[in-house]
Formats: structure tokens, C-alpha cells, sequence
């Protein structure tokens, strides 16, 4: 168990290397010109000339590429006397737009993404694995045929739609929130739980849908186990066959597509932060999108991808855990 | 019979609802087993053997079968007796063991905690050191070599044979008054349905049980059973004896039997499927007596095989019961031919 650990982890590590030099690579291949982004419309080409330097753009490719990954480890110093400034590890560059380090904003904005991920995770895991875990109990019945539209419903309706209709339908037309303006739960728990209650809701039913839905066939895929037949022959009640039988098998599924999914949910929730007006991660890339700042987007795009590496660690590390067939030969 | 059985099921009878209309699984079944009998079953796939020893456990799917008549244990009957009475019956007072070991076996528990657990949920509050102790000792009663080792290991780390006695030690645990053992040894290497069987027949003397033995194999009732009950879409068309089965078989269908053994005997061990025709559809069953369409004998039952069904009655000597319409004199004559065959 130990060795395939540490397997699994030198096999993320080198995962994620290839992920930054693909990324550096394709941010560094697109036609703009970094350096002429680094200041407005009408900019003087010395001022270009001068931030080409100070940042690094005047070197080769692989250059930058290795100043880029030395900045991580052991931070970065751009230009020299007045005009420098410094990013200290893990740097993950600066951003021109913004004129702060890469780090700095993701530090800032990741915590909102954090709160939206982790509210709308347990909530949508409570909901799907419940609403999925009655359908189960009450095969063909009526409670059986509301998940089913539950679950058609929330898988085919976009998040991006359904964000819209319910801020306009709780905020502007029930008036029951005011608009969301994000503050800190530790400055101003009200506002932020006002704030966050309305996406956390969004996101988590919609996801819910598929987790209803794998929750529904695992168990009933379970209950016609032999060996869940054989736990009723023993003389169990049905919540414990339930427990140890059941669920304990149609986990196995559900804790996989979670992880990954709530991975992805990290490295920033897009079209929810957007909608919502949330500062988080995924609204702070689409900005980086739209202004070419390419330094936080690539900064970005590696933070998402270090989250969906270590998740698939962690995702096989459970795996074994809860299925002995996988952990011990 | 009488004061002596622990099982007496009376007129059982389960139906399925399925989408093309109900399915008699078991018609109007009767019998009596005694203490410390073995039991066996035979007939074809299909016949209801499966269904039968469900119901006894109240097993079967309950939304869509229907079951009637009665299964008396020790004078409690089953089919009425509440949730919490059936639960405290399984496992303690019948147990049973399933056809396919590799499947029967909970993949995410140590064996230790399987055999553990069905111990357990009969005895509150025992010591866990003292079930340790039981469960080692019934892992060595049913002959797996490092108990002390083995206890903490999963199924899937055992073979075939050897997790088929975990499912016997899990079934034994509780000294059960009836096992149910549905075709204990089909998915087993022949080398090891011998070890198997062996093994339930001398556990069988030292708990004083009761087996009901269901198999396709008369090789395996000849070897275990006491008597036999054979079925034919879902009613019971012959019983006997081990010793009279073989000797004076009594119902046209168990001729078939035989003579699938005794042809067989060099080819492979003794499976049913050499009578001719195919089992009948029991949504819609033949009318009268349902093995007509398959029976070489059918112009001996002065008609009436096609319209009556026929009832059970003892026959000959040897304490048989057949449910066929020829004489007594011609189905004794067959019988005896069947055998010598
Ligand atoms: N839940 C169910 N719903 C509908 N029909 C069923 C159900 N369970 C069993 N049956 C039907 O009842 C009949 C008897 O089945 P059973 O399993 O008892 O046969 P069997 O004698 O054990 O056969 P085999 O030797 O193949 O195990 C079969 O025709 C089967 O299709
Ligand atoms: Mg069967």
C-alpha cells in the first residue's frame, strides 16, 4: 500500500510537469505579444521594451519556462533598482494586468471558490445520495418516479440558465435576498452566508442529478448481490444490510466521480462565480481571459490541474481502501 | 413422522406476477422433515426447487410473489409469523447455503467478520474474544488449513471450495435445527463437491440437523440423501426413499432421471437434461398431468393424463408416493426396468 503511494505521487508529480510545460508552451505560442499587454492602447514602445526585459519576455522560450518553474520553488525578482519588485515562493508569475503576483490573487480569490466548492459538495452529496437512496427504497414507485424527473431535470438543465432565473426570481422579483455581494464569513458571516446560499443551492442540486442517479442503480445493482441475500438469511435488519451490503458497495462509484468532480469544482466553479458574482478563482480567469493576462491564467489552469491530479491520487488511494479485492492480492 | 419432524410444509404454493401473467413457481407442495434427515430435492432447472427453500427462509421478493399454505418450524408457521420472528428464525434455527460461493460471500469483509456477524445478530453482547474463539473453531470444523491466519483474510483470497465451507461455517455457527443447502457443490470441482458433501454429512451427525438437499445430481442425492422428493414444474411428482429411487422409481419423469444417470455415467456425472422435450412454460401449464407432452407412457393412463391432475398416492412397497395415472402394476413394472436399465 505504501509503495503504490509513493508510486501514485511520483507518477502526479511528473503528470504535473508535463501539464506546466504544455500550458507555458500554448500561453507562450499564442500571436499576442506579452509585453506589449503590459500597458494600455497608447503605450510608448521604450515602456514595451523596458517590461519586456523587467518581466523576462526577451528570453527564449525554455528560458522563461525554466524561470517560470524555478519561481515556484524559489520565488522570483523582476528587473532591478526602483522599478523591481519581487514575487517570493511559490511564484507562479506576475500578473501586468492586475500589477500583482499570480500567487497574491490566487490566495485571494481561492478561498471564495473553496467556500462554493465545499457548500455545494456536501450539500449535493447529501441531496443526490438521499433522493437516489429512496428512489432505491421505493423501486417503481411514485417517490421512485419524482427522482427520475429530479434527476432528467438536473442533468439537462445548464447552470448557467437556472443561476439566472433563480437570482432573478429570489432577488429581483421575490425580493426575499438582497443582491449577492461577497464579504468574508470571518468580517461579515450574514452577508456571506446571503451571498453563498443561492449558488451553494444552484450548483448542488443540479449536480445532485447524477449522484441521485448513481445512487439509485448502485444500490438496487447491490440489493440483487448473493451476498446480500445471504445477509438476509443470516437474520440481519435491513439497516444493517443496508449499511455493510448495500451502500458499502455502491460507494465504491460515487466516491470516485466526487472526488473528481469536486476537484474540477476547485479549480474554479466558472459559470457560477460569473452568474453569482462571486471573486473567486473561476470569475478571475474569465477576466484573465478576457483582459490576455496571460501570467494568471496560466497560473490559474495550474492550480486546477494540481487539484484534479491529487484528486485522482487520493480517489485510488480510497478505491483501495474500499475494496480489499483492490488492496490486498 | 409426526412428533418426530422440525419442518412440515403444508399445501405451499408461490406465485409471480410477471408481465406475461402470473407464474405457478410451486403448486399445492407437501412435506414433513424429520431430525437429523437429509432431504434431497431433484428436477429439472426451472421446477421450483429454488423457490421452495426460498420460502422457507421467507426469501422470496415479497411485492411481487404470493405465497400461501403453510411451513410449520417446531409449530411456528412461517408465512404468518412477523418481520422480527422470521429474522430471529434466519440463520439461527434454518440456515442456507447458496449455489455459487464466489458470489455469496460479502467482497468488503474479512471472512472472520462474516462468520462473526452471523453469530453475533443472535447473541447480543458477547465478548469479542470469545466469538473470535467460536469462529476459529468452526473455521477449523469445517477443515481450512491456518485458521489463525485465515480469519482476517477476504473471500476473494480464498478458492472456490474453501469459501463454500466459509458460507457452511457461517451457516453452522448457530447450530441450526434445518439446513437448506441449494446445489451446495454445482459450481465446485468434482474432487471438491466430494470433500463438500463429506463434510456437511459428518457435521451433519455432530449438530444433529436436518438438509434439505437441493441438486440436479443423483449422484449427489445417492450419496447424501435420506429421501427424495422429485419435482416437475413446481409440483411434486414423486417420493421415496434413497434406496427405493433407485430400486422401483415410481413416476415416468424419474425413469427419465435414471436413465440420464445411468447413460451418462461415462460421459459426465449424472445431469438431468437428457430427458427428451423441454420443461413447460408455467405461466400456461400442459392441462392434467403437466409432464404429458414428455411421457413415453401416456396411452396407459386410459386418458386421463391429458385432463385430470393427478394426486399423490402411496404406491408399492417401499413407502413411494406417485402422482401418475397408470396402474399401480405398470408403473411398478416400468419403475423396476428404469432401474435395472
Ligand atoms: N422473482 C421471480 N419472478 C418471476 N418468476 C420467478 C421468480 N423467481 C423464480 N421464478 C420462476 O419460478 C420458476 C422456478 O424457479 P426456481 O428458481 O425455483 O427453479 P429451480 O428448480 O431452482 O431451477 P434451477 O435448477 O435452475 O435452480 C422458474 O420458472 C422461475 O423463472
Ligand atoms: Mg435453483
Amino acid at each position: 500500500m505504501f509503495i503504490f503511494v509513493v508510486r501514485r505521487l511520483f507518477f502526479a508529480v511528473v503528470l504535473l510537469l508535463a501539464v506546466s510545460f504544455f500550458t507555458y508552451m500554448l500561453f507562450a505560442m499564442l500571436p499576442a505579444d506579452p509585453a506589449a499587454l503590459t500597458c494600455g492602447k497608447n503605450c510608448k514602445p521604450d515602456i514595451i521594451a523596458a517590461n519586456r526585459i523587467r518581466l523576462g519576455y526577451d528570453k527564449s522560450f525554455l528560458e522563461q519556462y525554466w524561470l517560470f518553474l524555478k519561481g515556484i520553488f524559489v520565488g522570483r525578482d523582476y528587473g532591478m533598482g526602483a522599478a523591481a519588485f519581487s514575487c517570493a515562493a511559490p511564484s507562479l508569475g506576475y500578473s501586468f494586468g492586475q500589477h500583482e503576483c499570480v500567487t497574491t490573487l490566487i490566495a485571494q480569490t481561492f478561498p471564495v471558490t473553496a467556500y462554493l466548492s465545499i457548500g455545494a459538495f456536501i450539500l449535493w452529496m447529501i441531496i443526490g445520495i438521499g433522493v437516489g437512496a429512496i428512489a432505491a427504497l421505493h423501486r417503481g414507485k411514485w417517490q421512485d418516479r419524482a427522482a427520475s424527473l429530479f434527476t432528467s431535470i438536473g442533468v439537462s438543465l445548464p447552470t448557467f440558465y437556472i443561476g439566472l432565473l433563480v437570482l432573478f426570481s429570489v432577488v429581483i422579483w421575490l425580493r426575499i435576498l438582497p443582491f449577492p455581494s461577497y464579504e468574508s464569513p470571518f468580517d461579515n458571516p450574514q452577508a456571506f452566508l446571503q451571498t453563498m446560499i443561492l449558488p451553494w443551492l444552484v450548483l448542488a442540486v443540479l449536480s445532485a442529478a447524477s449522484y441521485t442517479r448513481l445512487t439509485r442503480n448502485g444500490m438496487l445493482e447491490a440489493m440483487n448481490e448473493d451476498f446480500v441475500r445471504l445477509g438476509v438469511a443470516k437474520g440481519l435488519r435491513q439497516r444493517v444490510i443496508l449499511r455493510r451490503y448495500v451502500m458499502r458497495q455502491a460507494m465504491i462509484p460515487i466516491v470516485t466521480i466526487a472526488g473528481l468532480d469536486f476537484a474540477g469544482l476547485l479549480g474554479g466553479a466558472i459559470i457560477t462565480e460569473s452568474v453569482f458574482s462571486l471573486p473567486g478563482m473561476g470569475r478571475m480567469s474569465i477576466r484573465a481571459v478576457v483582459e490576455s493576462d496571460l501570467p494568471v491564467l496560466v497560473g490559474t489552469t495550474l492550480v486546477a490541474a494540481v487539484f484534479i491530479v491529487l484528486a485522482n491520487v487520493l480517489v485510488d488511494i480510497a478505491y483501495g481502501y474500499l475494496d480489499p479485492r483492490v488492496r490486498v492480492r | 413422522m409426526s412428533n418426530t419432524s422440525v419442518l412440515s410444509v403444508r399445501n405451499l404454493s408461490v406465485a409471480f406476477a410477471t408481465a406475461d401473467g402470473d407464474v405457478i413457481a410451486v403448486d399445492k407442495l407437501s412435506f414433513d422433515l424429520a431430525l437429523g434427515e437429509t432431504l434431497g430435492i431433484v428436477g429439472e432447472s426451472g421446477s421450483g426447487k429454488s423457490v421452495t427453500a426460498s420460502s422457507i427462509m421467507r426469501l422470496n421478493n415479497s411485492s411481487s410473489a404470493t405465497t400461501t399454505g403453510e411451513i410449520l418450524l417446531e409449530g411456528t408457521n412461517i408465512l404468518t409469523a412477523s418481520e422480527d420472528e422470521v429474522r430471529s428464525i434466519r440463520g439461527k434455527d434454518v440456515a442456507m447455503i447458496f449455489q455459487d460461493p464466489l458470489s455469496a460471500l460479502n467482497p468488503y469483509y474479512t471472512v472472520g467478520h462474516q462468520i462473526a456477524e452471523a453469530y453475533e445478530v443472535h447473541h447480543h453482547g458477547v465478548d469479542k474474544s470469545v466469538v473470535r474463539s467460536l469462529v476459529l473453531d468452526m473455521m477449523t470444523k469445517v477443515g481450512i488449513p491456518n485458521p489463525e491466519k485465515r480469519i482476517d483474510e477476504y473471500p476473494h483470497q480464498f478458492s472456490g471450495g474453501m469459501r463454500q465451507r466459509i458460507v457452511i461455517a457461517i451457516a453452522l455457527i448457530n447450530q441450526p435445527k434445518v439446513l437448506i443447502a441449494d446445489e451446495p457443490t454445482t459450481a465446485l470441482d468434482v474432487t471438491v463437491q466430494a470433500q463438500i458433501l463429506d463434510l456437511m454429512k459428518s457435521l451433519q451427525l455432530e449438530f444433529n440437523m436436518a438438509i434439505i438437499l437441493i441438486t440436479h445430481d443423483l449422484g449427489v442425492i445417492a450419496e447424501v440423501a435420506d429421501n427424495v422428493l422429485v419435482m416437475y414444474a413446481g409440483r411434486i411428482v414423486e417420493t421415496s426413499s434413497v434406496s427405493a429411487l433407485f430400486a422401483e422409481p415410481v413416476h415416468p419423469y424419474a425413469f427419465g432421471l435414471l436413465g440420464a444417470v445411468t447413460s451418462l455415467e461415462a460421459s459426465d456425472r449424472g445431469q438431468l437434461d437428457t430427458i427428451a422435450g423441454s420443461p413447460p412454460s408455467l405461466i400456461s401449464l400442459p392441462s392434467g398431468c403437466s409432464f404429458h407432452p414428455r411421457c413415453e407412457f401416456v396411452e396407459f393412463g386410459n386418458g386421463k393424463c391429458v385432463s385430470v391432475v393427478p394426486e399423490l398416492r402411496s404406491i408399492g412397497t417401499l413407502g413411494s408416493s406417485t402422482a401418475c395415472h397408470l396402474s399401480d402394476d405398470v408403473i411398478v413394472s416400468l419403475g423396476r426396468k428404469a432401474a435395472r436399465a
